[in-house]
């Protein structure tokens, strides 16, 4: 067991080798180049799914394996979410203690605003996530946080996801702050790091073995990641968030997850829902 | 005569198979097997498709395990891959199996031999 800590502590940069070069490129502040991360991500997997139009990737790996694909569009007749999306609305409107409701705290009033999340927040110096925002508009109204992973958040999330459905995501790396591009990189270089005892970076599993099985499992295309989230997964049975999926997915390699909404999630975040630019916001999503 | 040659030869397939199980014992290839199927230890199977009837949803991110020996004549080689298969793809998704001591030295024996029948 201490051995395992002890390996999972030394995480080791990706060697920028062979086909993820194009995407994986630009590793320090001086080269990195966000739009041109973007176009070599878009390219990577043009040339690897040609038959997938770009449109697609927000539905994940359905959009990649026609096989699965049938099974989730009748799921989808029925979705899952569909009454934690009703939940949510319901939360969303109720007022706190002292009168005020969620819309108090955002931009139009909290409606179809998901797309410019998460953001660069220069007065912090830190970027804001979604929930977090939902959470800090809680404790400003003078209400307990809630836990980050799934319940009420996800709902409430879930419901704001819903208001904004095909809205087109625009994530912007403000120039007047060069912190902001620091964190992109931050986010990037998690993606493609090698890590933990069994030495896997995101990307070996989401670019290089995206839709080739890992026993019955098939991981999808990391562009599009983030825009269905918070995602109802039959596996857990209930709604989740992204960092919670980040978690699952971060243990994968054998290496001790980060805490949810911790700086270097919400950078991955950052970095994850730039590579989504263009796309629409889909969420809430049904994966298996 | 004819019986001689042919209980020579009987004689010496047999002690080429006992060779064979000098070097691997059925015990060890058992070992192996148990390595490669186990999710705790090697996990290959969740890579690899093998010949082997207890193979359950193998998955494909890997080479099929097949003509072993013919691939890898030298059984050192092979080891080397499954030691630390980064050496010869920094960028692999199969774990280094051995330098990251998430098998034993004689856990990588095992499996190797369990392979090389394939
Ligand atoms: C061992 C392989 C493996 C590794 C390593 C891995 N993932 Fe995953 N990931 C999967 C599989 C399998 C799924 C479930 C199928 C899918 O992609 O929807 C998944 C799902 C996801 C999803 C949800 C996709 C969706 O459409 O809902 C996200 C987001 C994600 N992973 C991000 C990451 C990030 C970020 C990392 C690195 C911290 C990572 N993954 C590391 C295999 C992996
Ligand atoms: C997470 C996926 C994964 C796991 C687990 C895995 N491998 Fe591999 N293996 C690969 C990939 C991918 C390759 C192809 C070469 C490369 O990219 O390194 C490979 C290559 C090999 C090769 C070389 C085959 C050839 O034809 O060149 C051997 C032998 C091998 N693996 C054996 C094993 C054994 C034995 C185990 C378990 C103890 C194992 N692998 C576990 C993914 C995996």
């Amino acid at each position: 067991m201490k051995i395992i800590k002890t390996l999972s502590l030394g995480v080791g940069l990706m060697a920028v080798a062979q086909f993820t070069t194009a995407a994986g490129a630009g590793n320090t502040i001086e080269t990195v180049d966000p739009e041109a991360d973007r176009m070599a991500l878009q390219n990577f997997y043009k040339k690897r799914f040609p038959d997938t139009e770009l449109d697609d990737y927000v539905n994940g790996i359905y959009s990649v394996d026609a096989a699965s694909r049938a099974q989730w569009e009748e799921l989808e007749e029925f979705p899952p979410y569909e009454f934690a999306v009703e939940e949510g609305e319901r939360l969303f409107n109720e007022p706190f203690a002292n009168g005020k409701t969620y819309a108090s705290c955002f931009a139009n009033d909290g409606v179809g605003i998901r797309q410019n999340y998460p953001y660069w927040n220069k007065q912090e110096g830190t970027v804001k996530t979604l929930e977090m925002e939902i959470n800090e508009c809680r404790e400003k109204n003078g209400e307990k946080p809630l836990k980050w992973g799934k319940g009420e958040i996800a709902r409430i999330s879930a419901y704001m996801a819903w208001t904004s459905r095909d809205n087109v995501f625009d994530i912007k790396i403000p120039e007047d702050d060069p912190r902001a591009l620091a964190a992109y990189l931050e986010g990037k270089k998690f993606f493609y790091s090698k890590r933990g005892q069994l030495n896997l970076s995101c990307a070996n599993c989401h670019l290089q073995g995206s839709n080739v099985r890992i026993r019955a499992d098939l991981p999808s295309p990391a562009l599009g990641h983030v825009s269905h989230f918070p995602v109802f997964r039959s596996k857990w049975g209930e709604l989740g968030t992204l960092h919670r999926r980040y978690k699952g997915c971060h243990k994968d390699s054998r290496s001790k997850p980060q805490e949810m909404q911790s700086d270097i999630y919400r950078n991955l975040e950052y970095f994850q829902t730039y590579m989504s630019n263009g796309l629409v916001v889909n969420g809430p999503g049904a994966r298996k | 005569m004819r019986k001689l040659t042919l209980s020579i030869c009987a004689a010496s397939l047999f002690a080429l198979s006992a060779g064979g199980a000098h070097a691997a014992s059925e015990e060890m290839i058992a070992e192996g097997k148990a390595v490669f199927m186990g999710k705790s230890r090697g996990n290959c199977i969740s890579c690899h498709q093998i010949n082997d009837p207890d193979a359950n949803l193998p998955g494909n991110q890997g080479p099929p395990m097949i003509a072993m020996k013919q691939r890898f004549p030298d059984k050192r080689k092979l080891r080397a891959q499954v030691w630390d298969a980064t050496r010869s793809n920094p960028i692999s998704i199969m774990p280094p199996l051995g330098k990251h001591w998430i098998l034993s030295e004689e856990e990588i024996d095992a499996v190797v031999e369990y392979i090389y029948q394939f």
